[in-house]
């Protein structure tokens, strides 16, 4: 697969504020990608420089090999989903689909066709001649897709475009979109806050943080092997906690020696440690590597969530066995689990982690 | 609910006083001749060669100063709505802030400007370009027209420019839409209920105006309102006064009517 996109050392400043420092993105052809991070990251500043709403103050922006950095948004191969839908609210549902065509002189047979296509598409048939203030705002999400789609472009930018939907609504949109990328086989570049949705639907999450890419990857890689304590906090909940790398395959965490699969980090080397609350087991006191006591218990649905305290640590535990608070209990974790990340090296780094 | 009613009384009081009871007595004196008998008399007057001219004029006039209003305050509109808004606020600011002067006082400024040997007049016969005779000719009524009612244009464009959603813009942007496509497909159908309500608070009250006309066109040049004007004062003839006046009416609520055609959804419309 070959790169439809990349972005090339792209730095911005919106005063003195630099939202985007040297970034350096590729964007492989016919890949669902989600722009991760919390508000602020410089994920819709990324994507409005690829949508050419924005200029970026260094760097190039190549789609197909080719330096679109300085070309206005209407001479771009690429449309853009809005967070706000930004339906136009003086015409009807099929005159919106048809804006885009209409302009590119398409013939009103083919405009016709298109139109009914992508309304069966995102299953809004025979809403041609509805007014749009009347939709709700699913139905306004997914006119506002079909009037991108029409046109065919080769990459599809989504602005947070299910955040303003309600859980149940998100949901099925999600499925919807996998499903629409897989039918048109065009690229999602796809932004969001919410790391769910992110695991869900992406082929390639990159996870930013003060207009840097913190760790790029698939959605198991970035769940199961986060890079730094930023993303492990990011993405889901973790038990983060200091540690020393004793030798290849051995961690030391509050005292207690854990074995692990990580190499390479040399001896008696301080490190942080990641483990996933669904990867602590629990068991009878003795039965586990630590003994502590559950402090907390909440039933969750799916699962029991409990804080046990053990070496003077707050574990996060999650498990569909349920230990009653007070309750003694023995913690263990599958040295496959244990996730080692390098020390943050500088204060810099480390005020990125202080910031989530 | 009820007891909120009664705070609308002072108001239906006025209205009742100062607009109803008067228009009721313009309708009696239309419809009457001198000695208080029916008659169409004063509503076909409106055909006299001078009085059809002066209705000609006044429209023709009005229609010219709406008009060049609107080119002058859409690209005003187009601007604001671009800029920051702490900027914003102070442009509106300086534009308005002729209204804040009586509108009498500011047609006499005019008149001193372009009398014969008024201020433009010397100035432009010391650059040695000429003199520039305009006071007293229906373009020096149309340039106080302008100069008085331009605000009555911007002030509703503006408002109805600056709460357009950007992203509509970016959306047309990335659709495909050069910046004509842009003016002619998204701003301007958007703006449409502050151009229809602009074009309503500049036409009504420059077809009707014979302050400006009077002042400016030295008392020669008779536009509809000056005619009824006369008739009130100078004639004492009510009746034919109040019937050019319906006549007026009527036709002020045709244009309208006809706007309003423009609006579909009558945002602007102020009838």
């Amino acid at each position: 697969m070959s790169n439809i996109l990349e972005l090339e050392h792209i730095s911005k400043k919106f005063d003195d504020d630099l939202v985007l420092d040297d970034l350096c993105l590729e964007v492989k052809e016919n890949t669902f990608m989600t722009l991760l991070g919390p508000s602020g990251c410089g994920k819709t500043t990324t994507l409005r420089i690829i949508g050419g709403f924005t200029t970026p103050d260094e760097g190039r922006v190549l789609f197909e090999g080719r330096d679109i950095t300085n070309l206005p948004p209407n001479k771009r191969h690429l449309n853009t989903v809005f967070q706000k839908y930004a339906l136009f609210p003086h015409m009807s549902v099929g005159e919106n689909i048809a804006f885009g065509l209409k302009i590119s002189g398409k013939s009103d047979q083919y405009i016709r066709d298109k139109i009914r296509y992508a309304l069966k598409l995102v299953n809004m048939d025979g809403y041609e001649n509805r007014d749009v203030n009347m939709l709700s705002g699913g139905q306004q999400q997914r006119i506002a897709i079909a009037r991108a789609i029409v046109n065919e472009p080769k990459v599809l930018l989504l602005d947070e475009p299910i955040g303003a939907l309600d859980l149940k609504l998100r949901q099925d949109m999600q499925y919807e979109l996998i499903r629409l990328k897989n039918e048109l086989g065009i690229t999602f570049i796809y932004v969001t806050h919410d790391q769910e949705e992110a695991l869900t639907m992406s082929d390639t999450v990159v996870v930013m943080n003060q207009g840097y890419i913190q760790q790029m990857g698939s959605p198991e890689s970035i769940y199961n092997e986060p890079e730094n304590a930023f993303v492990a906090t990011f993405i889901g909940d973790s038990n983060i906690m200091g540690g020393v790398m004793l030798r290849d395959k051995l961690v030391r965490i509050l005292g207690v020696d854990f074995p692990c699969v990580d190499t390479g980090f040399g001896t008696n080397k301080p490190v942080d440690v990641v483990i996933r609350p669904e990867d602590v087991v629990l068991a009878e006191p003795g039965k586990g590597r630590m003994d502590g006591v559950v402090s907390h218990l909440i039933f969750k649905g799916v699962h029991y969530e409990m804080e046990v305290q053990a070496g003077g640590f707050e574990w996060l535990v999650q498990s569909t066995s349920m230990f009653p608070v007070g309750q003694e209990v023995s913690l263990n974790v599958d040295p496959f689990n244990i996730q080692i990340m390098n020390k943050p090296e500088s204060e810099d780094e480390e005020a990125v982690v202080i910031d989530v | 609910m009820f007891k909120r009613k009664w705070l609308t009384a002072p108001y239906l009081a006025f209205i009742l006083c100062g607009t109803v009871i008067p228009l009721i007595a313009i309708l009696y004196y239309g419809f009457t001749d001198q000695e208080g008998s029916f008659t169409l008399e004063n509503i076909t007057a409106i055909a006299d060669e001078e009085h059809a001219k002066a209705l000609g004029l006044a429209l023709l006039l009005a229609l010219i100063c709406t008009v060049v209003c609107l080119i002058l305050a859409y690209p005003v509109g187009l601007i604001l709505r671009k800029h920051a808004s702490g900027k914003k606020g102070f442009v509106v600011f300086i534009l308005i802030l002729p209204m804040w002067m009586n509108f009498l006082l500011r047609t006499y400024a005019w008149k001193a400007l372009l009398a014969g040997n008024g201020v433009l007049n010397n100035t432009l016969g010391g650059l040695g370009i000429g003199k520039l005779n305009i006071i007293n000719t229906p373009a020096a009524i149309v340039l106080g027209m302008v100069y008085d009612f331009l605000p009555f244009m911007i002030l509703p464009i503006y408002n109805v420019m600056v709460k357009i959603d950007n992203n509509l813009i970016e959306a047309a942007y990335d659709l495909g839409a050069s910046k004509g496509k842009v003016l002619t497909k998204v701003l301007l159908p958007l703006s449409m209920p502050g151009i229809i309500s602009g074009i309503t608070m500049v036409f009504v009250p420059a077809v009707t105006t014979f302050v400006i006309s009077q002042i400016l066109g030295g008392g020669k040049i008779y536009l509809i309102g000056n005619i009824i004007e006369q008739e009130f004062t100078l004639n004492g003839n009510r009746q034919l006064g109040s019937g050019l006046s319906l006549v007026m009416m009527v036709f002020i609520l045709i244009s309208m009517a006809l706007l309003n055609k423009f609006d579909k959804n009558g945002e602007g419309s102020i009838i």
